[in-house]
């Protein structure tokens, strides 16, 4: 097991290799720059000295070899530079960020998790029943509808059933509250996309859950369990849920890895200063290092993401071992 | 000519009581004190340093700590040319056949650290802003040709000495993004204001969230005797634009000072009735489609004066002001100046007959005539930015396929869309383009009409040095009469003898806001009249 941990870590190397040649190019291929943007973006005139200048001290005058290692260098040293943007360094950028957009994936994450395995695991027990049925329309419901439309719908109507009831609307704060500073404020800020976005995620989960379940359901040691006359809750939840949550896991961790920095219109319909506003905001202005940096922390939490979840297969199933 | 003067006077005035009429219940009232204004921000600035940005993003949040030599009066922000002092005591008349301009200064002005305002720091900032050192940006650098010198006579006196006299001078030095800023921290580090604020205005910075707002208190020293009335102020940046009228809908924001389209104001006052109050103004920015003149046929005038006289520009501003922050039918001056031309005037240009059948008909012959085959293609390149570039875009497209011309909208976000523009290549056929200023300022704001090797804001790669000579000679008198008649000419070659470039229609800005926010009259531009010192909030 701990020579397995360590191939999969020193993999980790060619990998966030490989992510951050793609971004670095990718980066420059768009059209425009940082410079251009800045000085000239609104139309303005400028002058193409001021805009030669800004290039230099931001670095772009160096061959582009050079620029890679670089900031390649700087990021094994752990200086991930400054924003080209706005100047200020890329760690306390992306530090502010984070922490709210944590706190949603978790909140969503415990949302998608606390709805889609009760319902997979009810819709399966109860095949093509009302209640199968019920929770496929769900679930399907939450697969055609965006998150970000969602969350668009759940302020109007906050906005339409507050006045509708009080005669003053109400909407949920736009500006984040950390959690220990005031618990109400940050909730009544951050519930909303958490439901927005753990719908959509548990209706992924929950379809996978039914699946997985119904065929772990026709298993001959399920056949085994009823026939030896164990109770049908011992049956589900002892031998087939845990078999079946395999694929679930999967699922979840991925999902989990996506909205750390993948919420890109649902924190803008909210005004949530996440990672996933940042992250737009840092491509549209052509901000490069503060882009490859997102893109190399997005890279590694999905690889870590991963890791762990191969890790929790061997604790789910314990037939699984890894060499 | 008088006739015509008479009738722009008579707009004023008319203008004016109607603003004062509007205006009279809050005039009436006596401020109060306290309060926190929270306002929505449509982006982020990318540095705190006015001289170095050109975006609303900064002014919003950031003018409110500053103050500035002079200023459009907060009283009537709708008036072009009315000028007052900020740090300085007023707007002083030039000597020496109008090449000095000589500014007494405020002496109780102090910086938010407490250091005295003097003549020092506004002839450092202005070095800053006008002759930049190596490795420091400044935007508006190029309003400032005329100045030959400046420099501090005594500690609260600043002399100002001009090549010629010119009538843009005193609207360049009222940009609102000319903040003052200590002559001591400029010393130690040209580049310290990027990332720091200190400025002697209304407010005194507190503190920024990148991403999030930014905030400030009361200056309790503040140069202006009982300003500002709010104990502070909260900007909070909220790149949606639904959300920006859903906050103030739902009462987490007061106020957002760029603008709205129809469709907000009119949900806004459906769903709030009273607690909402609307202030509407033309808008110094106009809509401009920009013929390439090195892409054949554009090179060809006739070409181009077909494009616009296909254009309804008159009945596309009562459509378009229906859905879009666009409605002055108007020429290259901002419609409203003494300078801009008269319905009557703009109905003799190419594109603005009364005729529309006459136009197009005149625009089939020019098309004929230069060998334009019946539904031919091009590209109309735009901004990847709805509001109003994009409908715009589309209505015009409609517009031509009146006169069997086949356009095809070709959108890029805003980066690569002005890499295309400024390419001075074939890259484009036709684009669209704006000319947006903050104070109106004709005489120089017309300067996107000058040949590209003069101006570095025209696109339409062409160089015309008659246009050249009469936007010098309109600059360099001082004979008002002679300006407007100077204009006339340069607006009839630009638009309609060469056609270089299509002035489509004028923005129009619409501010819905909370009833309580008081004291904040909508001016002609988004950067103007922000730094908040007469806001106050009604109990």
């Amino acid at each position: 097991m701990t020579r397995y941990i360590g191939k999969r870590l020193l993999l980790m190397i060619p990998t966030l290799l490989g992510a951050a040649v793609f971004v670095f190019l990718l980066m420059r291929l768009i059209p425009g720059d940082v410079c251009e943007l800045r000085l000239a973006g609104e139309g303005a005139y400028a002058d193409e000295k001021a805009i030669q200048l800004c290039r230099e001290q931001a670095g772009l005058t160096k061959s582009l070899p050079r620029q890679f290692l670089d900031w390649i260098w700087g990021m094994v040293r752990g200086d991930f530079g400054v924003s080209m943007w706005t100047g200020r360094p890329i760690i306390y950028e992306i530090g502010l960020r984070f922490q709210l957009s944590l706190q949603v994936a978790i909140m969503a994450t415990m949302t998608a998790i606390l709805l889609a395995i009760p319902l997979g695991t009810l819709s399966a027990i109860n095949q093509d029943t009302w209640i199968d049925y019920g929770v496929r329309a769900f679930s399907i419901a939450g697969l055609a509808m965006p998150s970000f439309w969602l969350g668009i719908l759940i302020i109007l109507a906050l906005l339409i059933g507050t006045q509708a009831l009080w005669g003053t609307p109400w909407m949920p704060p736009i500006q984040y509250t950390p959690i220990w500073e005031d618990p109400v404020a940050n909730l009544s800020q951050l519930v909303w996309p958490a439901l927005a976005t753990g719908y959509r995620y548990s209706a992924v989960a929950a379809r996978m859950t039914r699946s997985a379940l119904l065929e772990v359901l026709q298993e001959d040691y399920i056949r085994t369990a009823r026939a030896k006359g164990l109770v049908e809750h011992l049956i589900i939840n002892r031998h087939a849920l845990k078999n079946a949550l395999l694929p679930v896991v999967t699922v979840i961790g991925i999902e989990f890895a996506f909205l750390i920095g993948g919420l890109v219109v649902t924190e803008q319909v909210f005004n949530l200063n996440g990672l996933g506003k940042l992250f737009v905001e840092s491509v549209g202005n052509h901000d490069y290092t503060l882009t490859q940096s997102l893109v190399m922390l997005v890279a590694l939490v999905f690889i870590m993401t991963n890791f762990i979840i191969d890790l929790i297969y061997a604790w789910i199933d314990p037939r699984i071992r890894y060499r | 000519m008088q006739r015509i003067q008479s009738r722009i006077g008579l707009a004023w005035v008319v203008t004016s009581l109607l603003l004062a009429a509007a205006c009279g219940p809050a005039l009436a009232e006596t401020p109060t004190h306290g309060g926190i204004l929270t306002f929505v921000v449509p982006a982020e600035p990318p540095s705190f340093d006015g001289h170095r940005e050109t975006t609303f993003a900064l002014i919003h949040p950031i003018a409110p700590f500053y103050s500035v030599l002079i200023r459009v009066n907060p009283d009537n922000p709708g008036s072009p040319t009315d000028f007052v002092g900020d740090l300085a005591l007023e707007v002083p008349e030039p000597t020496d056949n109008g090449t000095t301009y000589t500014f007494k200064l405020r002496q109780n002005a102090t910086f938010a650290d407490g250091q005295r305002v003097t003549a020092d720091d506004v002839v450092a900032t202005f070095n800053k802003i006008i002759f930049p050192p190596a490795g420091v940006a400044s935007a508006r650098r190029a309003f400032f040709s005329m100045v030959d010198t400046f420099y501090a006579s005594d500690a609260f006196t600043v002399v100002f000495k001009l090549h010629h006299p010119s009538a843009a001078f005193i609207p360049a030095l009222a940009s609102p993004f000319n903040f003052i800023y200590s002559a001591k921290q400029l010393a130690q580090d040209m580049r310290w204001y990027e990332h720091q604020v200190l400025g002697s205005g209304p407010f005194i910075f507190t503190e920024h969230q990148p991403g999030a707002f930014i905030t400030g208190r009361r200056h309790p020293n503040y140069h202006h005797a009982g300003q500002p009335y709010l104990d502070g102020f909260r900007a909070i940046f909220a790149k949606k634009q639904s959300l920006r009228v859903q906050a103030i809908r739902g009462g987490r924001a007061m106020i957002e000072f760029r603008g709205f389209p129809p469709k907000s104001r009119q949900d806004l006052v459906r769903a709030l009735g009273e607690a909402i109050t609307v202030q509407e103004s033309d808008w110094n920015c106009v809509l401009l489609v920009t013929p390439n003149h090195l892409v054949p046929p554009f090179d060809d005038a006739r070409v181009r004066r077909a494009l616009s006289l296909a254009i309804d520009r008159w009945g596309g501003s009562t459509y378009l002001s229906k859905i879009a922050v666009v409605k002055t039918v108007g020429g290259v001056v901002f419609p409203g100046h003494p300078l801009a031309a008269s319905a009557d005037e703009l109905r003799e240009i190419a594109g603005y007959w009364e005729d529309l059948e006459a136009s197009r008909i005149e625009a089939r012959r020019l098309l004929q005539q230069a060998g334009v085959p019946e539904g031919f293609r091009f590209k109309l390149h735009n901004r990847g930015v709805d509001q109003p570039y994009k409908i715009v875009g589309t209505w015009l497209i409609d517009q031509w396929r009146h006169i069997g011309l086949n356009a095809e909208q070709w959108v890029q976000p805003t980066g690569p869309f002005f890499q295309t523009l400024r390419s001075q290549s074939k890259r484009f056929a036709v684009s669209m383009d704006f000319n947006c200023q903050a104070v109106v300022n004709p005489l120089l704001d017309v300067s996107k009409f000058v040949s590209n090797d003069r101006s570095g804001i025209n696109y339409a790669n062409y160089q015309d040095r008659v246009l050249d000579d009469l936007f010098d000679r309109m600059n360099r008198t001082p004979d008002t009469a002679e300006q407007r008649r100077l204009m006339r000419r340069f607006e009839k070659r630009a638009l309609d003898e060469q056609a270089h470039m299509l002035v489509t229609l004028w923005w129009y800005r619409i501010i819905p806001h909370r009833s309580n926010v008081r004291g904040w009259t909508i001016s002609p531009s988004h950067y103007l009249n922000q730094d908040l010192s007469t806001v106050w909030l009604a109990p």
